[in-house]
């Protein structure tokens, strides 16, 4: 009806808002968007909010570092500091840490602002990490969403970048010794290295070219990068709808929860703010990279307990944990008259290698070995998927060792314990870390599959024990109603999937690995409960007489 | 479409679940019903819910008044102090976290308790359908038809050529980022200078060390002199002679052939630089002899002329020839006789041409 109508009369505004709002409407086709998006179903669950977390933080972090810019210089000249923090009067120092020193004393807020921008960076790649656990965890990267899972491992090296490229501008004692660290392990890099390290320093560590260099990267080369592909990432949200938790009611073929306008933009609009709140109360109440009590970089001093920002500590504590030497043999050798260092290189690449090669490819492993191609929008809750759960806590254990070696020193500080002794359990570790954990969290989850079995045929405990005739005493259980019962009983529990020959009826190898791979990932699995199991289940002789008991008393009441 | 094992758009054949259709399954019950909250159903609950996401947007108003009161209130001049700024940082953040919390808190809890709370269930369409797909096909068949570019190859080719050759200048413009390294990287400052042996001098100030201010037990920052009056390439100059120097009883020393007179009266002199990855191997622990890295906890013997004990170092710390000049200071009567630092690619070759 209406349609016919403005067909036949023109729309014409009657306020002086809509007129705007229609002359604005008639050039961009607002409407149409409007009616796209604007009651859009989102999915809500407390999980989904890490990917939100990083978004804003990414956010106060392009506001927070637009303030900084315009009073940072990231020149290494050098300069005699005069400022206001008096420990430091007439010592000689960069004009890079020398701003950065203004920043923190002289300009008003410029403290706050050089907080916010640090403790919102460390957010922001705990917050990605923290969403990427959540993602795998959940089964969100399968099909249709595996190159968005690409994207989002992207978003987490640039992120890394972002946050190193920031941490060594300041020019400070403690970012300084960072950077000489990544020009080490540049160093070896077989053939190239050298160059390299005088490609990126323009000569000799440290040179006078790498803070500006650095500054370009950071304020952006690297975040325009980060912006690309979180427009990507979103994207791609907006193709395939967000996933949403198993449930009574929704299933691969909906999305359930509440439109975008109003309750959910108001929801993640507000959060915004809580992010941003939050973080400035840490920058008011924490300090975070104090670098007036560093000192400005000079190649000889260190502090003891040195640490990198949290994100780089696994690379850091993977440096540590490798031995130079063992026994008589070090891993230091030469090669036809080069040197390779693999007590550097080997640490430096192959964790962080493995951890991205299979983070990369592991939505195509599990792809591989299930042959399932179909999409899923419905996540798995993690103990449903005890093999895929217990992978990726084994990685996760693994990354954690790394990161505790980190800080070796202070672990031995602070529980008064040996460094070596730590040093040693964690290359221990390090080994057997990752296959202790792995074994242990799939006991966990298929455990927890049983428990919801049992409750899903036998009820939930009531904490009423009654006394039967005969002097026994039970505890009644009751059932659970149809909605919470459906979530203990509706996913799917693959069993292995054996070889099957081709098209020219042969079974390759390949097919046979896969095979065992489906074998090992599903052998061990809890079927969730059936209708007939249930019907069993209460057949049985105990569960009659409580019910009939329960029956008698609430009738005798 | 009612389960969610067999739901999906395209369905293919190849699901992963054998046997799994064939056991019965329980059926979705749907969405639980709708429960109200109590604003939904006590007037008086939605309007005290409407008052306290005023006084949050409130509290929000009060914090951005601290904040800019704050700002403009306190002053940092000259005679401002530590603690000025530590409690301007502290009340310009607790007002920004105000001014956020309370518009954030505010908003979430009017969305939460006041507006509807209905859940809605969409269907999913297909990410592509196969109408699309098809169309999609037929554009790229005739684009590539139009072009014509498979039936004239030598237009084809050519553009690829081109294209695969253009980048290389995108590539060359950066061959001036840095200098070639040379062997830049086998010199130090300690080299003598015109026949003149550089003596080693305190960091920072730069004063020279008579050997005789150097006592058992003792240990010294040294740089090379002549190194603070260097116009250009202080730090880089710095960052490659930096030397420990510590003076043990010459009985504890293990001293290899050719080291003889490389130590004076168990006087060592060891650069300073991690051959690890370069951290200054700044601790020393004077009972044990041990220097160790802070960075990443390579531990040198000393007295086994800083061999590797314990961690990821695979390469002792190359030792400075010292010896004692005229007036009795210490004096290196040599560079190294190796690079110093983390190892790198050329650093044998180096080394080689440091000795022939």
């Amino acid at each position: 009806m209406s349609a016919s109508s403005t067909a036949e009369v023109p729309f014409v505004p009657k306020t002086k808002v809509g007129r705007i709002t229609d002359f604005v409407d008639e050039r961009v086709g607002g409407s149409g968007i409007l009616r796209e998006f604007g009651r859009k179903v989102f999915p809500d669950h407390w999980s989904f909010m890490f990917g939100e977390v990083a978004l804003y933080s990414f956010v106060i972090l392009l506001m927070s570092g637009t303030f900084l810019t315009f009073f940072f210089d990231p020149s290494m000249a050098e300069t005699h500091y005069t400022g206001s923090y008096t420990p430091l009067t007439n010592v000689e120092m960069s004009v890079a840490y020398n701003s950065s020193l203004n920043i923190s004393f002289d300009i008003r807020g410029g403290l706050f602002f050089r907080q916010v921008h640090h403790w919102a960076a460390l957010l922001f790649v705990a917050s990605l990490g923290v969403h990427m656990l959540r993602v795998f965890f959940t089964g969100a990267f399968r099909k249709p969403r595996e190159m968005n899972w690409v994207v989002g491992g992207v978003l987490l090296i640039l992120a890394m970048a972002e946050g190193f490229t920031g941490y060594s501008l300041p020019d400070d004692l403690l970012s300084g010794n960072g950077l000489r660290i990544i020009d080490g392990v540049i160093k070896s890099i077989p053939v190239i290295g050298t160059y390299i390290s005088f490609f990126l320093f323009g000569g000799e560590f440290p040179g006078t070219a790498i803070i500006g260099r650095l500054y370009v990267l950071h304020i952006l080369l690297v975040p325009a990068m980060i912006l690309l592909m979180i427009v990507i990432h979103l994207f791609m949200v907006v193709v395939h709808k967000h996933t949403q938790y198993p449930g009574p009611g929704r299933n691969d073929g909906n999305v359930v929860g509440y439109p975008l306008g109003p309750v959910y933009a108001a929801k993640a609009g507000g959060f915004f703010f809580i992010v941003f709140g939050v973080v400035a109360l840490m920058a008011a109440m924490f300090t975070i990279n104090p670098i007036w009590n560093y000192g400005p970089y000079d190649p000889s001093p260190v502090s003891a307990g040195t640490q990198p920002d949290w994100y780089i500590g696994f690379v850091d504590g993977a440096l540590r944990l490798m031995p130079g030497v063992v026994n008589d043999f070090h891993f230091e050798y030469i090669i036809f008259g080069h040197v390779l260092t693999l007590n550097v290189l080997l640490p430096a690449l192959v964790p962080a290698g493995i951890i991205f090669t299979v983070l990369f490819m592991y939505p195509w492993i599990e792809r591989w070995i299930t042959k399932d191609n179909r999409e899923h929008h419905v996540l798995d809750r993690p103990r449903n998927a005890p093999t895929r759960t217990a992978i990726g806590v084994a990685g996760f254990t693994w990354y954690c060792v790394m990161w505790a070696a980190a800080g070796s020193d202070l672990i031995a500080t602070h529980f008064h314990v040996a460094l070596n002794d730590v040093t040693y359990w964690l290359r221990t570790l390090f080994f057997i870390g990752p296959i202790i954990a792995f074994m242990v969290t799939k006991r966990v989850a298929l455990a927890l599959q049983r428990k919801d079995r049992e409750i899903a045929l036998h009820g939930r405990e009531t904490g009423r024990i009654v006394r039967l005739p005969h002097g026994e005493f039970i505890e009644v259980h009751a059932p659970l109603d149809d909605y919470k019962h459906y979530k203990l009983v509706g996913f799917e529990s693959p069993s292995p999937l054996p070889a099957e020959p081709n098209e020219h009826g042969v079974v390759t190898p390949k097919e046979k690995r896969r095979a065992a791979l489906s074998k090992w990932f599903f052998e061990d699995r809890v079927a969730p409960a059936t209708p007939a199991e249930l019907e069993a289940a209460h057949g049985h002789g105990h569960h009659e007489a409580i019910e009939s008991g329960e029956e008698h008393k609430s009738l005798s009441h | 479409m009612g389960n969610h094992s067999d739901g999906s758009p395209n369905h293919s054949g190849t699901v992963a679940t054998a046997g799994q259709n064939v056991v019965e399954k329980f059926q979705d019950p749907g969405l639980p019903p709708h429960r109200l909250r109590l604003a939904d159903t006590d007037p008086r609950a939605a309007k005290r819910a409407e008052r306290q996401v005023a006084i949050l947007f409130g509290i929000s108003v009060i914090g951005t008044v601290i904040f800019l009161v704050s700002y403009f209130a306190i002053d940092l001049g000259q005679d401002s102090t530590i603690a000025t700024i530590r409690t301007q940082n502290l009340l310009l953040g607790l007002g920004t976290a105000f001014a956020m919390l309370g518009i954030g808190t505010g908003i979430v809890h009017w969305a939460k308790a006041l507006m509807p709370d209905h859940e809605v269930s969409e269907e999913r369409h297909a990410i592509r359908t196969e109408e699309d797909r098809q169309a999609a096909v037929r554009i790229v068949e005739d684009i590539v038809e139009e072009t014509g570019i498979k039936r004239r190859p030598l237009i084809r080719n050519t553009l690829l050529g081109a294209v695969a050759l253009a980048p290389l200048p995108a590539l060359a413009v950066f061959g001036d980022l840095g200098p070639r390294p040379d062997n830049t990287l086998a010199h130090t400052m300690w080299a003598p200078q015109d026949g003149k042996l550089k003596r080693l001098t305190r960091d920072p100030d730069g004063t020279p060390i008579k050997a005789s201010d150097v006592t058992i037990g003792s240990a010294f920052h040294v740089i090379p002199e002549g190194l603070n009056e260097l116009q250009e390439g202080k730090l880089n100059a710095k960052a490659k002679a930096v030397v420990l120097l510590m003076r043990l009883n010459p009985d504890d020393l293990t001293i290899s052939k050719g080291r003889e007179t490389w130590s004076y009266n168990g006087i060592v002199a060891y650069s300073k630089i991690c051959t690890h990855v370069g951290c200054p191997v700044a601790l020393y622990e004077q009972q044990t002899h041990h220097l160790l890295c802070p960075c990443h906890q390579s531990t040198f013997d000393l007295t086994k002329e800083c061999k590797v004990i314990f961690g990821p170092a695979s390469r002792p710390l190359p030792q400075l020839p010292i010896a004692v000049d005229a007036e009795g200071y210490l004096v290196a009567t040599s560079d190294f006789k190796e690079p110093v630092g983390p190892s790198y690619w050329e650093r044998d070759e180096h080394e080689r041409l440091i000795n022939s």
